[in-house]
């Protein structure tokens, strides 16, 4: 009794938690904030429904694969997020107008794909520069 | 009780998966498209797993393993092809 309270927790808490990834990927105003949304709470959200589904089993195997899923998604999720948002920023996607900072403003060439590590010109610096 | 808890799971799961879709039909950039993609993936990988505790046949687990690896090779396919292929906005 007292484990399949547990296994609803958990199980029910993972569901909210990929809720509130879709939510925010609907509501975020911007291609990162989407990002931040979804890879966060869809790695939890995995990771709790995994946690009540090893519970629920109790056995060798069904942890094996379990424990390689999340480790999976662990793995492939920062990446696939990562590489989407620089495919976002090299392709211009714009950001939210109330971003304060772009620290790549200035030293990419959208062109060239060249990165340039020294300081941008001053009339290539970001208004809001600073805090 | 645990049948409750998978049938609310099983609604708040596709709640989820119509507002992921809706991001997939409106999305304004390519980017924003493959970002929902990848969410509904993991929504899929969610459903596989309630699914699992529902039937008890363990055996889908290995479908969600393969989902989840298949859904990061989109993801990096679909980047690839936006930073190499595909036309700019900024032009």
């Amino acid at each position: 009794m007292l484990t399949e309270i547990l296994i609803s927790l958990l199980v029910l808490l993972g569901a909210l938690f990929m809720l509130v990834a879709a939510l925010g990927v609907l509501r975020m105003p911007d291609l990162t904030m989407r990002l931040h949304a979804t890879t966060k709470a869809g790695v939890l959200g995995v990771g709790l429904i995994m946690l009540g589904l090893v519970i629920y089993f109790m056995n060798l195997g069904v942890s094996a694969r379990a424990l390689a899923i999340v480790g999976f998604t662990m793995l492939t999720s920062p990446i696939a997020a990562h590489v989407m948002g620089r495919a976002g920023y090299v392709t211009g996607v714009p950001m939210w107008q109330h971003s304060i900072k772009d620290e790549l403003k200035g030293r990419y060439h959208p062109h060239t794909h060249e990165l340039a590590s020294h300081a941008p010109p001053a009339d290539a610096q970001a208004p809001h520069d600073g805090h | 009780m645990l049948e409750y808890t998978l049938m609310t799971a099983y609604a708040i799961l596709s709640l989820a998966l119509v507002l992921a879709f809706i991001r997939l039909v409106i999305g304004p950039s390519l980017p924003d498209r493959v970002v929902a993609l990848e969410l509904i993936a993991s929504l899929m990988i969610g459903f596989i797993a309630i699914y699992t505790l529902s039937s008890k046949a363990t055996a889908f687990l290995d479908v969600a393993m393969v989902l989840a690896l298949t859904a990061f090779l989109a993801a990096v396919g679909f980047a690839r092809l936006l930073e190499k292929g595909a036309h700019r906005d900024a032009d």
